[in-house]
This record gives C-alpha cells, sequence and structure tokens, in this order.
C-alpha cells in the first residue's frame, strides 16, 4: 500500500483538512491561513501533476472509495480529460492563492481573514472534487460545495452591491443545481446506478425514452447556468465585480472552467456524441447560442467603464468559445475548447490579478482612471498587455492556438459561419482592450501621487501567468498532444 | 385519463410545488419570500426522490423476515444529502439577507436595486 495509491482522492482530502485546520492554528498567527492554503494547493497541484503523469504511463485510474466495488461504491476516475483539467485548475488555484495574502489582508476586515481562508479551501475542495469524482450524485454534492462557498466569497466583498450580487448568484445557482439534481433523479429512475461509466452503458437502449430527454433538458439548462452561458448569464458579471479581488481571479479563472469540464463530462461521457448529434440534435442549438454569447459577450464588453465589468462580459464571450467547441463536437474542435479552458484561465486570471493589484495600490476601477498606469507600475501593465494580446488571439500567444484549432473544427464540421463569428469577436476583443492599453501608455499621466509597481509577492504570480500565455503559444504541442489523447477518448478518431 | 393522473398523483403533486416554488423565486420582491419559494422548490424535488424509491407492496428495508420486497433505500439516502445542502443553501441566504438589512435597511428587491443606481 502505497500512498501514491490514493492520490485520487488525497487531492481533494488535503484542501478540505486544511479547511479545518486553518480556523484552528490561524487563532495563533493571522498569517498561517494562507500560509497553510498555498502549501495545500501546491501539494495538490503536485499531486495532480503526478495524476496525469501515471495516466500517460499506465492509462486511466480508478480509485474505489473506502474499497467499494463500483457501481456500488463511489468510483474516482482520473482520465486524460480530468487529469488535463485537475493539472490546469490546481495551478492556477495555487497561484492565485500566492498572490492572495496582501490583496486579502487589505480588502478583508482583520478578524474575517482566517474564516476567508477556510472557506476559500472549501471552495478549491468543491472544484476539485468536481473534476475527479466518477459518480454522478457525488458531483451534484461538490457542485453544491463549491457553489456555497462561491457565494459567500463573493459577499465579502467592500460595498454592499456584493451581497445583493451573491443573493443573486445563491438563487439562480441554487436553481441551476436544483436542475442537475433532478436529472440526476431521472437517470436513476430509469437505470438504477449513479456511476458514469455505467450510465454510459446503460443509457443507449433507453435514448427514445422520454424521460432521458427530460433529464438531458434538465442537465443542458441547469450546466448552462452553472457557466451562464449567453442567455442564462446575469449573474456573472455582478458577481466578479463585486468580489474581493482575488475571488474575482479565482471565480473568472477556475469556477466556470469547471462547470465546462462537467458539461463535456455529461454531454460526452455520461451520454455518447451520438446522443447530442443524432437523437436530439441539441448540438445544433448550442453552435447557435455559443455565436451569439462569443458576438454578445465582446460587444457588452464595449460598453463597459469599470474595468472588472468589461472582464466580466469577455469571459461571457470566452466560455462561448469554449462551447462552440464542444457543440462542434469534432476532434479538432473539442481540441480547441480544451486548449482554451487552460488558455482562458491563463489569460482571465493574469488579467483579474492585475487588476487586483491596481486596486491594491490604488483603489482605481475605472478604465479611464488608467490613464498613465503605464509608467507607475509598468511591469502589472506588461503582464496586463501580454495577457490581453493572447485574449485578442495574437500570434505567438497562447490565444491564437486554441482559436485556431476551433477555426479547423468549425471547418471540418462544415460550420464555415463560425470562422467569422471568431474573427469578429477577436477584432471586437481588440477594440475593447485596445482602450485600456491605449489608457495605460499613450495618455498624459493623470494619476497624481506617489505610486510604485505592486509588491513581489503579487507580480510573481501574475508574471508566471503572463509568462505561460507565451509559452504555451511558442511550445503548443505540449497542451495540444494531451488534448488530443483527450479528444481521441472522447469521441473517437 | 383521470385513472392516469390519480394513479401518479404523488409526481403531479411534486411538479404543482415545483412550479409554485420556482414562481416565487422568480416573480417575488422580497428576498425573504424568494427564498421560501427556493425552500418549497427543493422540497418538491425531494418528493420526486422518494416517490421513485416505492416499490408495490414493498415495506421498510429493515424488516427482513416478514418482507416480501421492501422499498429501494437509496433515494432516501441521498435525498437526505440533498436536504442537508438545502439547509445550508437556506442558512447562508439569510445570512445574506441580514447583512443585505443591516446594509441597505429595506429587504424588497426593487428598493434595493433602485438605491444601487
Amino acid at each position: 500500500m502505497s500512498i501514491s495509491q490514493h492520490f485520487p482522492v488525497l487531492v481533494i482530502i488535503l484542501p478540505l483538512i486544511s479547511a479545518v485546520l486553518i480556523p484552528i492554528l490561524s487563532r495563533a498567527k493571522k498569517i498561517y491561513g494562507w500560509y497553510i492554503s498555498s502549501a495545500a494547493t501546491f501539494i495538490s497541484f503536485m499531486i495532480s501533476l503526478s495524476l496525469l503523469r501515471t495516466v500517460h504511463v499506465k492509462g486511466k485510474i480508478s480509485y474505489w472509495m473506502g474499497n467499494w466495488e463500483p457501481p456500488w461504491g463511489i468510483e474516482y476516475v482520473v482520465d486524460y480529460l480530468n487529469g488535463y483539467v485537475l493539472v490546469v485548475i490546481s495551478f492556477i488555484i495555487f497561484l492565485i492563492t500566492l498572490y492572495s495574502n496582501k490583496s486579502v489582508d487589505k480588502e478583508i476586515p482583520e478578524d474575517k481573514v482566517s474564516s476567508f481562508y477556510t472557506i476559500y479551501m472549501l471552495f478549491v475542495t468543491g472544484l476539485l472534487g468536481m473534476i475527479v469524482t466518477g459518480d454522478i450524485f457525488n458531483l451534484y454534492v461538490f457542485i453544491e460545495i463549491s457553489s456555497l462557498a462561491g457565494y459567500a466569497l463573493i459577499a465579502a466583498g467592500r460595498k454592499r452591491d456584493a451581497l445583493i450580487a451573491s443573493y443573486n448568484y445563491l438563487i439562480l445557482g441554487t436553481i441551476a443545481a436544483t436542475f442537475i439534481l433532478l436529472g440526476i433523479g431521472y437517470l436513476y429512475m430509469m437505470t438504477g446506478t449513479l456511476n458514469m461509466a455505467d450510465l454510459r452503458e446503460r443509457l443507449p437502449a433507453l435514448y427514445d425514452t422520454t424521460v432521458i430527454r427530460t433529464a438531458f433538458a434538465f442537465f443542458s439548462v441547469g450546466l448552462s447556468l452553472k457557466i451562464a452561458l449567453f442567455p442564462l448569464h446575469i449573474w456573472l458579471p455582478n458577481a466578479y465585480t463585486h468580489a474581493p479581488s482575488v475571488i474575482g481571479a479565482l471565480q473568472a479563472a477556475t469556477a466556470t472552467k469547471v462547470g465546462v469540464y462537467v458539461m463535456i463530462r455529461i454531454l460526452f461521457t455520461v451520454f455518447k456524441p451520438e446522443f447530442i448529434l443524432e437523437v436530439i440534435p441539441v448540438a445544433k442549438l448550442f453552435v447557435m447560442l455559443s455565436a451569439v454569447a462569443i458576438i454578445m459577450g465582446s460587444l457588452l464588453a464595449l460598453g463597459q467603464k469599470d474595468i472588472r465589468r468589461m472582464l466580466a462580459y469577455s469571459s461571457i464571450g470566452q466560455i462561448g468559445y469554449i462551447v462552440l467547441g464542444i457543440a462542434l463536437a469534432n476532434r479538432l474542435s473539442i481540441m480547441g475548447s480544451l486548449i482554451h479552458v487552460l488558455n482562458h484561465a491563463l489569460m482571465k486570471g493574469g488579467l483579474f490579478l492585475v487588476v487586483g493589484a491596481v486596486i491594491y495600490k490604488t483603489g482605481i476601477t475605472n478604465i479611464d482612471d488608467y490613464k498613465g498606469l503605464g509608467k507607475k507600475m509598468p511591469f502589472s501593465m506588461a503582464a496586463f498587455t501580454i495577457c490581453a494580446l493572447s485574449m485578442v488571439g495574437v500570434p505567438l500567444t497562447a490565444g491564437f492556438v486554441s482559436k485556431w484549432y476551433l477555426a479547423l473544427g468549425a471547418l471540418q464540421a462544415g460550420k464555415w459561419v463560425m470562422v467569422p463569428v471568431i474573427l469578429i469577436s477577436s477584432l471586437l476583443t481588440a477594440i475593447y482592450f485596445w482602450r485600456v492599453i491605449d489608457a495605460i501608455y499613450f495618455q498624459g499621466h493623470e494619476v497624481s501621487g506617489k505610486i510604485d509597481d505592486a509588491p513581489v509577492g503579487m507580480l510573481v504570480p501574475t508574471f508566471a501567468l503572463a509568462t505561460c500565455c507565451i509559452l504555451f503559444g511558442i511550445v503548443a504541442s505540449v497542451p495540444v498532444n494531451i488534448t488530443n489523447f483527450a479528444a481521441k477518448m472522447l469521441i473517437g478518431g | 385519463m383521470i385513472e392516469f393522473i390519480l394513479a401518479k398523483y404523488n409526481y403531479w403533486i411534486y411538479i404543482t410545488l415545483m412550479m409554485i416554488g420556482f414562481y416565487a423565486m422568480i416573480a417575488k420582491q422580497n428576498l425573504i419570500k424568494k427564498i421560501i419559494g427556493m425552500n418549497i422548490f427543493q422540497t418538491a424535488v425531494f418528493l420526486f426522490y422518494i416517490s421513485i424509491a416505492k416499490v408495490k407492496g414493498g415495506t421498510a428495508p429493515i424488516e427482513w423476515e416478514k418482507a416480501v420486497r421492501y422499498d429501494n433505500p437509496l433515494p432516501h439516502v441521498l435525498i437526505l444529502t440533498a436536504i442537508v445542502v438545502s439547509v445550508s443553501t437556506t442558512a447562508v441566504a439569510l445570512a445574506l439577507i441580514i447583512k443585505i438589512y443591516k446594509a441597505y435597511g429595506t429587504i424588497e428587491e426593487d428598493k434595493i436595486l433602485e438605491m444601487n443606481k
């Protein structure tokens, strides 16, 4: 019995245990909360890397919780798809945790810091749990753990608007989760099983029944609400804008990405690709919705004055890209989606971290007030520019690779209309980021007083993300190879 | 037709309750009333889970000797978890409402939105 055998469960147990330890240990010293969180997220990241390596060497890992044999017991499964997502998400979480210390000290009242980190780690537990579980009811439980922690974290924002943003998110998030719960109930009613692999075996015989189609409808609506697909996005901009900066970054970079992963799991693993393409052609609907999301997200981002709100609307557009790749359902487009999950997490994480650093130093959130910051905070703004270029999809940045694969996937699916959609949206992205960059570098410095750059503790994680944006643009083969395996596993060919 | 409706009456009740809750969550302006709606909405789903567990002529799974058939206990267990989730959600929501009341002095959504402008 070696410890590595238990890695699939340890990756969630560690944050969970640290959530219990933080309120006890940080009584002695406030900073312990941050130490413990950083250590736990770092170890989770290392475990994720080791899991992905094991998957590469030995193939799919199946972990039986409490040694109960599936489908009776709860099974944790790690394959190329969730191994990859696990590495991406735990890496981003680790960097954001590293960054969090100063920002949290500034934005959260001193006596609340230890509770903040406790809830933070519960949030992380929920996200990582959603990724590794192979049991559909367990998935629901983790969705609720991360959502509940998420509501509390958003409500920790400084202004009172954060409270109402969190409340609205709670109402919509509960509707979404309850729909997913109903979907699970319908599947269980027909098949008598909750194990995802087992469901995959048993469902095809029942594809024609109304019950299974109803279940699928509940899943689609619930998950679309969770990932804020265009018409169901209203909770997102306020939640991202008013949350504490660290939480804005964490939500934008990880929470919706994990939602997208769950969507891929349900669409391609629990149901088979034939179901969404042929039995009920819901893929067509998702293609249309995502096209609208891509354009509308970018258009709405154009008109925003608050930079965080602009980034939030931009996220809605980017979610459109990812769903587009899923709905086109061929190997190239799914690769594009999965690479975009990584890229968007890096870019949006980086952008939100820079915005957080500016808030930490100056309290500015308005785009017009960014004038002259290029001279005052040169390093932060350089990171911002790199991430913004990658968002636009300039060649040699990561954003280009995923858009390239999405466009190839669209052509292969015969949906050439989607190529101009991607191009127009890239153009719009360039316009709304240009407004910020123009203010930063090319307008007189109106920011008076002495402002120096963000502290090193904040700059290092930000630059790590910005560097990755370039690194994965030049050395694209690493994510391309892994996602290639994952896409092959999902739809074959 | 009537027999069809009557035979599945608990499902009809679940759908009716769910729609009542759903309506309250969307249409009510008072934040507490929304939470009441949310509780009805979730309870309806619990009722659905309990209904699918019923086996015709089944008893509780603890009476081993007498029972010929017994009801499926798994949905009951699942729904215990979902009840815990529901209680926690309600707790978080009520805590939020208290903070909202302290910050705004009201729990009517339209007034709060006006104050946010």
